[in-house]
């Protein structure tokens, strides 16, 4: 990935270990200038490390940051164009809520009355006109969050870092927050950079994500991108629910690929710039929602499999059916939308029957071993 | 505390209704406590202020009621508004005086060791605090009479100049005199300040240190827009825990202090044992206490309630 013109941010290599212990393992990529950016994965991945040595609060073992062109090197925090919304908020406890929100005001040439005008602006972008004269201890935990924020965006830095900073609100709290961080974000055009382990947060919220795992950056793609075109088995699991199927290329035909996962039985897959070549293993991933399971045998220009259903969950608005097709492979867990009474689907009742599994090829994705 | 004992009754009374109340619980668990503090420190406080209206007949004493103790002492301060100080009012001013110096200084020297203490030891606390009471392993005594041994005519320091040849005759200044008594009351009481500071610095949560550098902050800065804020607890205690205790002491003055440095520690003794005339001694006593008591009460209004209400958290 090149550097191109409009990035705000550019990481080059960026390592850092702990000992021997590899945090983030050569993160290589670019932030455009006004994006909502996130990184996404499972607790320990090292997240939290890159957006603090994005910050300045951790040096990178290795690489290099560069923000807004210039290299950041070993600049302590006070000096990089950033600011951070810690995940504990970290809203002093000595000063009210305007003192706070004036905090980093001080450490720049203006005066008494622009200062007061910036901080009644903010408090009044947060929703919390008003509440100038109170303490943390006063704040609700929603409350302190939108301090947290208004603190940072008073300095009117060029990139944002919050770390996981609705981590700590219930879920209703919480969706709330996160319409009013994307309205906000869209509104001011800082570039966001916005740490989570949720991954419905980071699909809903963010231009683009990167999805990481043991301190790799796996892959970073806009929301649907991911969720369609996955490059790793490990992106395609982590990210909503996913079948797979082992098995070997046995045929390329133009931009189609042609698997078998079992003992003749085969199917087709897209190529979307893999490089397979016949003969190689390789997996196929099919999400749930796009499986049909039907009681006819389908169209044949459509990959079909023989199962048995074991098990059925009706969860109101779709049904979750687990089905086995192969004694050696995992079941595979179809979703069907309750379109009609439960009672006209043609698996009611519940007892194990013998189905047709069945999606169109353009619903698979290829990934290699 | 409560919990845990009105948990230990439960299990013999069934009834709720029939469960000894938390607050006699908790009498129970303080009244050892009590029983102390009324008996060794009430009951001799009272003593004092009722013996302080009393009168010195010779060897007797006269339990009318008086006022002369005080009346005394008040002729004496008056005396600063004309020809200079009494006796007394002289030597509480300069009590106060060595205290504040003292404490000062301790302040100084305690907060940096706490500092490094809660902010660069990274692993072995607890041996640092362990090594932080070794001086207490002496008694206070033996360590008012090192400094003694370290600041006399042949002392350490002396004996160490001449040797190097940089005095001719043993320096004088060093012992017997005021400042004698602050450097040897700063150090015996050093140690005694550096753990409220120690545990108010531990106590501050990191986030906001790095909020503070976040938000443009240099370390300096910081210091005192943080950091200091928020020790403050820690540092009041600490001078209150020096500051008090120093004003009245009495064998520091008495070792090290020489005529010069004598406080009015020194003057009571002398009132209670040598000129026995224990009311005058109570009066004294008294008004030490009365002294103290407005000097704390204007540090913590010139600290401000402000600044202490936000710290606490
Ligand atoms: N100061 C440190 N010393 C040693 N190891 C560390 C240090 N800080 C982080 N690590 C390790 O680096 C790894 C990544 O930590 P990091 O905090 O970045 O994870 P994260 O992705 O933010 O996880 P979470 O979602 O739980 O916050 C973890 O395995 C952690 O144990
Ligand atoms: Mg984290």
């Amino acid at each position: 990935m090149a550097s191109s013109d409009n990035a705000m941010i550019t990481l080059s290599a960026v390592t850092k270990r702990f000992g021997a212990f590899t945090a983030v393992d050569a993160a290589t990529f670019d932030i455009a200038a006004g994006e909502f950016f996130s990184l996404l994965g499972p607790s320990g991945c090292g997240k939290t490390t890159l957006l603090r040595m994005i910050g300045g609060f951790e040096q990178q073992t290795s690489g290099e940051i560069l923000i807004d062109g210039e290299a950041m090197g070993t600049r302590p925090p006070n000096h990089r164009p950033t600011n951070m919304v810690f995940q504990s908020y970290a809203i002093f406890p000595h000063l009210d809520v305007a003192e706070n929100i004036a905090y980093g005001l001080a450490n720049r040439p203006v005066d008494k009355a622009t200062v007061a005008r910036k901080v009644d602006a903010a408090l009044e972008m947060v929703r919390l006109s008003g509440l100038g004269k109170r303490r943390a201890n006063q704040l609700s935990g929603g409350q302190r969050q939108r301090v947290a924020l208004a603190r940072a965006i008073v300095c009117e830095p060029k990139v944002l870092l919050l770390d996981e900073p609705l981590g700590a609100l219930d879920k209703k709290l919480r969706e709330e927050m996160q319409i009013e961080l994307r309205q906000l974000q869209k509104s001011l055009g800082i570039t966001f950079i916005f740490v989570t382990h949720d991954q419905e947060e980071a699909l809903s919220l963010s231009d683009r994500i990167a999805v990481m795992a043991r301190g790799k950056v796996l892959q970073i793609d806009s929301a649907t991108a991911l969720y369609e075109r996955p490059n790793c088995r490990e992106v395609a699991g982590f990210i909503g629910n996913m079948n797979f199927f082992e098995g070997r290329v046995v045929a390329v035909e133009g931009d189609q690929a042609v698997m078998e996962i079992g003992p003749d039985i085969r199917v087709r897959v897209p190529l979307t710039g893999q490089s397979v070549t016949a003969g190689g293993n390789a997996i196929l991933a099919v999400r749930p929602e796009k499986i049909d399971a039907v009681v006819d045998r389908p169209a044949p220009s459509r990959n079909a499999i023989r199962a048995t259903t074991r098990a059925s969950s009706y969860l109101g608005d779709r049904s979750l059916i687990l089905a086995d097709w192969h004694q050696e492979a995992a079941p595979v867990s179809v979703s069907l939308q309750n379109r009609h009474a439960a009672a006209e689907s043609p698996l009611a009742g519940g007892a194990a029957r013998e189905i047709w599994l069945t999606w169109p090829v353009e619903a698979g994705v290829l990934l290699s071993d | 505390m409560t919990a845990l004992a009105s948990g230990a009754t439960s299990p013999t009374s069934q009834d709720p209704t029939r469960r000894r109340p938390e607050w006699l619980a908790g009498l129970w668990l303080i009244a050892p406590t009590l029983a102390i503090v009324i008996g060794m420190m009430l009951v001799p406080l009272c003593a004092i202020v009722i013996v302080s209206f009393w009168t010195q007949t010779g060897f007797d004493l006269d339990t009318s009621f008086t006022l002369a103790n005080y009346g005394l002492l008040v002729d004496d301060a008056l005396k600063c508004f004309s020809d200079g100080c009494g006796l007394y009012s002289t030597l509480i001013i300069k009590s106060l005086w060595i205290s504040f110096v003292a404490t000062s200084a301790v302040v100084l020297l305690a907060y940096p060791m706490a500092y490094f203490m809660a902010f660069r030891i990274q692993r072995g606390k607890l041996v640092w605090i362990i090594l932080l009471t070794v001086p207490f392993w002496t008694s206070y005594l033996l360590r008012v009479f090192a400094w003694k041994v370290i600041l006399g005519f042949n002392g350490v320091i002396n004996s160490g100049l001449k040797s190097l040849g940089l005095i001719e005759k043993p320096l004088e200044f060093l012992l017997y005199n005021p400042a004698s008594v602050t450097i040897t009351l700063a150090h015996a009481w050093a140690a005694y300040a550096v753990l409220p500071i120690y545990v108010s610095l531990e106590k501050i949560d990191r986030s906001y240190l790095e909020a503070a550098t976040d938000l443009g902050d240099s370390r300096w800065k910081r210091f005192w827009r943080v950091t200091f804020p928020l020790s403050l607890p820690g540092t009041i205690a600490a001078i209150l825990l020096v500051f008090i205790p120093t004003v009245g002491d009495y064998i520091t003055p008495t070792l090290v202090g020489g005529p010069s440095g004598i406080m009015i520690g020194n003057s009571i003794a002398t009132q209670f044992i040598k000129a026995n005339n224990a009311p005058l001694g109570a009066a004294l006593s008294c008004l030490m206490m009365l002294a103290i008591t407005l000097a704390v009460c204007l540090f913590l209004a010139v600290i401000g309630k402000k600044r202490l209400k936000g710290a606490d958290i």
